[in-house]
């Protein structure tokens, strides 16, 4: 009997706010080391914390997007341990009653299939600073710019049972994160962490012993640390050991989990309410206002684009799976064929972003021209063939759709009198085919239409080329 | 409850507390009778009372979110708190996970 692996993630999202969660110093990433940083964040003695109402409102927003209770009264917590950039020597967080309570996310699997994943709870907690290990050699720098940022810790369910069903779901609250426009997401950056739980169990059985694995900031990585913590942990189990409950840290170079020795003792965390902070009472007008600047979110977005466009569910995913490319979307697909553009960008345009390593968010290739040259195709100014070539030329180099048309001469052909000349002089080069092909060898014609095709570069409305190349060979000689 | 030696160990060690073997004993014997004073309250009936967070009927004011500018000067005069600070950084013993 195979084991079933059980997968819970918590995901800690910086909210993109301007200032702090309890003091005004500035989120922006990249500052001088320590330049962003106050009595407050500094835990100088007699500081006290004010709360940011927009971190409240993100909070809101995001629990209202995965349909969960908001507490309309929460309490902040003191979470105690030392590391030299926690300078208070305590987290500021919440813990038994965070903002946002129960909700749910709802997931499309790589086969189609749809699951509801379980979301536990959402809470407001501020970050801790950075740790600098390789600049000294006997020393740690400690830059606490990062000190205070708030962040919305996002914790599921153990909802999950595969690798890949974690990466759907750390995707979809990703997406889920940048539609809200509540945090940038930016990976690299630290803004949208991961922390994993996973546990091995036969089938049917209660769950088994779990390790966390910390420091994944990939989806490639989540992925990787997963199924190496199942082998494992199989190996463990199927050796008749147990697996320990214990932190453990993902290693990319290795692609590995070890265990993280020094976090054993600490789990101890000795919560207990902040008495500089009050309890957060939410007023019921307060959520509704949140909820009227709610945007469209994936799931609905999805929905209208099938019905709107037409397009087929699994189109409709892509598309949405990220609002800049739905945005983009919506401005090229306007009037159009939809399916058109919906496989251009799929296809096309989504390809040359990954082979270039972009993002959709800075593509080269404004919408606005991209709406152009599926126009072109469609008025029939050039072919879908050579709309590639003008695709290639204006995602390397930019310029306008049609300039490049001009410039490069490669208008189609549609005059019929100068498409039969190519098909003539074609026939005229071939007599052997010609005759092969009157005496019944029909497949022939595919070779007649590549000839006559590359004769025009390509510019040959094939339509045309079809219907006159038929005319010419089917008429008697 | 009895208040271990090893109990007292472990929490000196999370408070980071430098506890000297000789004091863990009579240590442990004040914290049991701290303990003792502590259980006296569980005689109180507290069935149906509401988790009190706070004594004082009032709700956490809200700031607006706004960045106020920050200058190296400033931060140079919060380096100084520090008994070694170097490129802007506060430095601490050698930290390795």
């Amino acid at each position: 009997m195979s084991w079933e692996v059980v997968i819970g993630l918590e995901v800690h999202v910086q909210l993109n706010t301007q200032s702090k969660i309890f003091c005004s110093c500035p989120t922006r990433y990249g500052a001088e080391p320590n330049l962003h940083t106050c009595p407050v964040c500094l835990a100088l003695p007699g500081a006290l914390p004010v709360l940011n109402a927009a971190a409240v409102d993100k909070a809101i927003a995001f629990g209202l997007a995965v349909g969960a209770e908001i507490n309309r009264r929460s309490i902040f917590a003191r979470k105690n341990y030392f590391y030299p950039d926690l300078p208070k020597g305590y987290q500021i967080s919440q813990y038994e009653i965070p903002i946002v309570g129960r909700g749910q996310l709802l997931l499309t699997l790589a086969d189609g299939t749809e699951k509801v994943v379980g979301i536990t709870r959402a809470h407001l907690e501020e970050d801790a600073g950075k740790s600098l290990h390789e600049a000294f050699s006997a020393e740690t720098g400690i830059d606490l710019n990062r000190a205070g940022t708030p962040l919305l810790e996002i914790v599921s369910e153990p909802d999950m049972r595969s690798p890949s069903e974690a990466v759907a779901y750390l995707k979809k609250l990703h997406a889920l994160v940048r539609y809200l426009d509540i945090s940038d997401g930016n990976m690299q950056e630290g803004s949208f962490r991961c922390d994993a739980n996973v546990s091995l169990r036969r089938a049917g059985e209660p769950f088994g012993t779990r390790a966390e694995i910390k420091n994944l900031n990939s989806f490639r990585f989540l992925e990787k640390a997963i199924e190496y913590e199942m082998e494992r942990q199989q190996d463990i189990l199927e050796s008749g050991g147990k697996v320990v409950q214990e932190t453990r840290l993902f290693d990319a170079n290795k692609g590995e989990t070890r265990s993280m020795r020094s976090k054993e003792e600490a789990n101890d965390y000795r919560y207990f309410p902040d008495p500089d902070l009050l309890p957060l009472v939410l007023e019921e007008s307060h959520i509704e206002t949140v909820r009227a600047s709610l945007p469209e979110l994936p799931d609905a977005k999805k929905q209208r684009f099938m019905e709107a466009y037409g397009l087929p569910a699994y189109d409709a995913g892509v598309l949405t799976s990220s609002r800049a490319l739905a945005d983009y979307y919506e401005v090229v697909a306007e009037g159009l064929d939809a399916k058109l553009a919906a496989n251009w960008l799929m296809g096309d345009l989504l390809g040359a972003l990954n082979r270039s390593g972009a993002e959709i968010e800075s593509c080269p290739v404004p919408a606005g021209q991209m709406r152009k040259l599926l126009q072109r195709i469609q008025d029939e100014t050039i072919s879908g063939k050579i709309a590639k070539e003008v695709f290639d030329v204006l995602f390397e180099q930019g310029a306008d759709v049609d300039d490049i048309i001009e410039r490069k001469g490669l208008r189609q052909i549609t005059d019929p009198a100068a498409i039969a000349r190519l098909i003539d002089e074609v026939l005229a080069k071939n007599p052997g085919q010609v005759a092969d092909y009157r005496a019944g060898k029909d497949k022939l014609f595919g070779f007649f239409v590549g000839q006559a095709m590359k004769a025009s570069q390509g510019k040959a409305n094939p339509e045309q080329l079809n219907r006159i190349l038929r005319e010419r060979l089917d008429q008697p000689s | 409850m009895s208040f271990t030696t090893d109990t007292v160990k472990r929490t000196a060690s999370l408070a980071r507390l430098a506890l000297p073997e000789a004091d863990l004993a009579h240590v442990a014997q004040q914290l049991e009778g701290i303990l003792v004073l502590i259980e006296k309250l569980s005689a109180v009936p507290t069935e149906g009372v509401e988790i009190m967070a706070h004594p004082l009927e009032l709700q956490q004011p809200l700031r607006e979110d706004r960045a106020d500018g920050r200058d190296l000067a400033g931060r140079d005069i919060y380096l100084k708190n520090a008994p070694v600070s170097a490129d802007g950084l506060f430095l601490v013993p050698k930290v390795i996970e």
